[in-house]
């Protein structure tokens, strides 16, 4: 049992000064996807996508690397923004929270180093 | 670790029926939520079958004429019964209202009555609202100059006055803060969407000078951009106002003073 104040507990540890980043982040990176979910799901043509050359050579045309490159990044970014606040809603446990948090973090640098990566190696002829 | 089982007092019981009296000619069914922490027992439904030809026409007069003809145990809050002091908020029919501003003839019959969702249980169909009153008390409700004081009334155009018309209609009645799913789920960190339409009504004031200390204090990933826009809190608001775009006003104050 607490006999700390309701108005004590409602101002707790103050405000974190914080969040708007945050916000308006996650509605940059939205409208970033609009165009570049648009752009690739229109410019990859499903004959294209069905055959193994031809996507490597899709993928190694430069202005396709560079918005495959912006879009996987947008998308990793965009991702781990939306899902730290399902963790933030939903997950209370104070170590459950801290663990998922750093896990949200891990999850998605791995996703955009490897879309990084895969673009790349493809691009500059490797693959 | 998950919890596999309701808590203690969760599990809905049958209530009791209290039928019609004989001779009654315009019979409509009201079923309440029941609970009395001191009894130990579970909360139940319990059923009244009200004539309404000798009722009058809103939820709350059924309420009253319960009360005072059929159970005198029933417990709710009740004070100016026309929508202007906010005691009779409840659960009717799924949705977050007044008692006293909605017609008691409305579904097929039957009106289901619980309290505020989400809220602690006092009993019956009244809620603990402390932790409601404490955020609405710590967003500073008043006016706060540096300026000081002048010889006469402070002055506002018209045009500031009409900016706070719609906020400051706020009863504080708490049906669009029990409405909101991220309420629910964080109540203890978010303010909720009454406290922050007031917040609003004082960021807004022509008259208010401490308007970058109070986005100073609203600027939290939990107070207020716990709001994720559902708008439950509009839809539900039985005085009309739009709380919703009172939190998208101040999200917007809070981008504009970084660019």
């Amino acid at each position: 049992m607490s006999l700390r104040t309701p108005l004590g507990k409602v101002l707790g540890s103050g405000s974190a000064k914080d969040g708007t980043g945050h916000w308006w982040a996650q509605r940059v990176t939205a409208v970033a996807l609009i165009g570049l979910g648009a752009w690739f799901l229109l410019s990859l043509s499903p004959s294209t996508a069905l055959d193994h050359d031809a996507v490597l050579r899709w993928i190694g045309q430069p202005w396709n690397s560079v918005l495959l490159l912006l879009l996987g990044l947008t998308l990793s970014y965009h991702s781990s923004l939306g899902l730290q606040v399902v963790i933030e809603d939903y997950v209370h446990g104070p170590l459950t929270k801290v663990v998922s948090l750093i896990l949200n973090k891990f999850f998605h640098a791995a996703v955009a180093m490897a879309a990084v990566f895969a673009v790349l190696n493809i691009g500059f002829g490797a693959g | 670790m998950a919890e596999f089982r309701l808590p203690p007092n969760s599990r809905m019981t049958k209530g009791r029926h209290f039928p019609a009296p004989d001779g009654a000619t315009d019979i409509r069914r009201f079923v309440v939520y029941r609970y009395d922490p001191d009894s130990g027992e579970n909360p139940r439904m319990d059923t009244y079958d009200v004539d309404m030809a000798n009722c009058g026409p809103m939820v709350l007069d059924v309420l009253i004429k319960i009360k005072n003809e059929i159970d005198p145990t029933l417990t709710f809050r009740r004070s100016c019964r026309e929508g202007i002091c906010g005691s009779c908020a409840m659960n009717i029919d799924g949705g977050n209202t007044l008692a006293c501003t909605v017609t008691a003839e409305r579904g097929k019959g039957k009106t289901k009555i619980y309290p505020l969702p989400h809220m602690p249980v006092v009993k019956d169909l009244v809620p603990d609202l402390t932790n409601f009153y404490a955020q609405y008390a710590s967003i500073k409700p008043w006016l706060q100059t540096r300026t000081p004081p002048p010889d006469r009334e402070r002055l506002q155009s018209k045009e500031d006055q009409e900016r706070i018309d719609d906020p400051a209609a706020c009863i504080l009645c708490a049906c669009c803060s029990a409405g909101c799913p991220s309420y629910w789920w964080n109540s203890d960190r978010f303010l909720g969407p009454a406290a922050l339409l007031a917040a609003y009504r004082w960021l807004v004031d022509s008259r208010d000078e401490a308007t970058g200390e109070r986005l100073d204090d609203l600027e939290d990933p939990f107070r207020l951009y716990r709001c994720h826009t559902i708008m439950n809190c509009t839809q539900t608001c039985p005085k009309g106002l739009n709380p919703a775009q009172a939190i998208a006003e101040t999200k917007k104050m809070l981008i504009e003073r970084r660019h």
